[in-house]
């Protein structure tokens, strides 16, 4: 216990430290590298709540990132810029999206739940397309970055601190959430459903609360990633997107804390990696992914500790 | 207590429970009996509310639950044990029993750690200790001999504070010695529990039950006092004949 956190704060050191000292290197690109992974990071802990912790195989979690950074995109167009205001609507939307679809889909397990995720996603994936409004296919560019006022996002220092922080708290909230009478009960539905409604737990509305507050939470990394990327874009909610984000929960380790974080900075570091060595890097990417998968079975949290019990 | 009319049960053509009528008193342990294929955990399962049955009707306590969900009627008090061990085994012995007390408590929360919740640990540790358990409190059940996972999952339906305890088969696949302890605590709990008790080992079934019911392809074909049941020719023909 003790240990874990120890090393959470030298990770949190480590990350603080990185700013001045790419700035110093003249390597701002890497700032901008780790403040997207970061990002990535909090939608890969909002998916590892109900991937990992609830055992719904969700594949469709770039639905939310869309939501929030449309939320973001949409609220500029009519020219509301309060980056409060932004992220209480993108965390709400997205949330009641998750509501719409969850309510739906958990009903369903196995195949047929990954299936109807997916298709809820690709339905928000073509609405994107459609609306011509604000960009259909091609995207539209931000108006302006959300006014936090507090924090400049025009900055890039100060928004990969912002960044930092959300996802430390991300972490900390779900740690608080699993060990929670909640969580327990979430995990011993996914762990064994029949004898969790022998002793009187009913599944669903468990499944369905932790399904929403993925979805809120993920709406906040999708806020972060529209002012990241200064854009909005459907293809923010392919189904390669969700599958990305999937792969960072079990490539990091489903079901553990550090998991998903680790899981997003692997994936995305090595991916980088190869796109400097070759344009054909997805062809090294596969292989790659399986080889960690087949030898990472407990993901690369697995390395350091045993997932939690 | 409970009152069992009429329940019917077909899987195709095969009918599982074939108007089954009980009726169980408050504080008697209540034994069900038959050969294998008897229907005696499909009638377990409709009590539990795991099947829903084709007709017949279920009262527990005055109330009739023979539609509601198995969560609705384990909230009611009625806990049930599986033939089949089922508990949650990368959970500790200590989270399992404080899972089973939470699910009854109806209370949750999303912030204060469970662990450090004593509403849910104290009974959860006495309810361990009641069973033998207590020296394992933190071993992960997955690791737990079978014996004493067979004891977990009554220390479960324990701590769900039941009205009803449905136990199906609590000695299965336990060696002598195991089974004669948890005979032993079984004879102690009857003391204060109103039980159910499918099981094969009629040593246990005649030193624990009031009353006996056996089933035979998925009839009641006659429901006595241990002494009696011994001595029906009907029961002995159909059942304790084979092996007796």
């Amino acid at each position: 216990m003790k240990a874990r956190l120890i090393s959470w704060i030298v990770a949190a050191v480590l990350l603080a430290a990185l700013p001045p000292l790419l700035l110093a290197l003249g390597q701002p690109f890497y700032l901008d590298l780790v403040r997207r992974i970061m990002i990535l990071a909090i939608a890969a802990i909002s998916l590892n709540l109900i991937l990992g912790y609830g055992g719904m195989v969700s594949f469709g979690h770039a639905a939310y990132i869309g939501v929030g950074a449309y939320a973001v995109g949409i609220l500029g167009f009519y020219g509301f810029f309060n980056g409060w205001l932004h992220i209480l609507v993108a965390m709400a939307a997205s949330a009641l999206v998750a509501l719409a679809i969850g309510a739906v889909s958990i009903r369903t397990s196995g195949i047929y739940f990954i299936m109807i995720t997916l298709a809820f996603t690709q339905m928000l994936y073509y609405l994107g397309i459609s609306v011509a409004e604000f960009g259909g296919d091609d995207g539209m560019r931000l108006k302006q970055r959300s006014q936090l006022g507090i924090v400049d996002l025009n900055d890039p220092v100060q928004f990969y601190y912002l960044a930092l922080v959300l996802m430390l708290l991300s972490v900390f909230l779900i740690h608080k959430l699993i060990n929670s009478r909640f969580g327990m009960a979430l995990r011993a539905c996914r762990s064994n459903e029949a004898r969790s409604r022998a002793i009187g737990f009913s599944p669903y509305p468990y499944r369905l609360a932790a399904f929403v507050i993925a979805g809120a939470l993920c709406g906040l990394a999708g806020a972060l990633y529209g002012n990241h990327i200064n854009y909005i874009t459907p293809s923010l909610m392919t189904w390669e997107q969700s599958g990305d984000l999937m792969f960072m929960v079990i490539l990091g380790g489903m079901a553990t804390t550090a998991g998903p974080v680790l899981g997003a900075f692997a994936l995305l570091i090595v991916e980088e990696v190869l796109k400097g060595w070759t344009e054909h890097w997805q062809v090294l990417m596969g292989p790659l992914l399986i080889l960690s998968v087949l030898f990472f079975r407990r993901g690369l949290a697995g390395i350091f500790y045993k997932p939690d019990a | 207590m409970l009152e069992v009319h009429a329940l019917t049960k077909s899987f195709g053509a095969l009918r599982a429970t074939d108007g089954v009528t009980l009726k169980v008193e408050e504080g008697e342990t209540h034994a069900i009996i038959g050969p294998n294929g008897a229907g005696k955990t499909t009638l377990i399962g409709q009590l539990a509310g795991m099947l829903l049955p084709d007709g017949g009707s279920i009262r527990f306590a005055g109330e009739d639950i023979t539609r509601l969900p198995a969560p609705r009627r384990a909230r009611k008090g009625l806990a049930r044990s599986f033939q089949i061990t089922s508990i949650y085994r990368d959970f500790s012995a200590l989270q399992n029993v404080a899972l089973a007390v939470q699910a009854a408590s109806g209370r949750t929360g999303f912030w204060r750690p469970a662990f450090d919740d004593e509403s849910l640990i104290a009974p959860a540790k006495k309810i361990l200790a009641e069973v033998g358990l207590e020296k394992r409190m933190h071993a992960v059940a997955a690791n737990l001999s079978h014996g004493e996972q067979r004891q977990l999952e009554v220390a479960m339906a324990l701590a769900t504070r039941p009205r009803l305890l449905l136990l199906d088969e609590p000695m299965a696949g336990m060696g002598a010695e195991e089974s004669q302890r948890m005979i032993g605590f079984l004879a102690g709990l009857k003391q204060r529990h109103t039980m159910i008790l499918v099981e094969h080992d009629m040593d246990a079934v005649f030193r624990l039950a009031d009353r006996i019911s056996v089933l035979v392809y998925g009839r009641v074909i006659a429901t006595d006092t241990p002494e009696r049941i011994k001595q029906n020719e009907e029961v002995r023909r159909a059942y304790l004949g084979e092996d007796a």
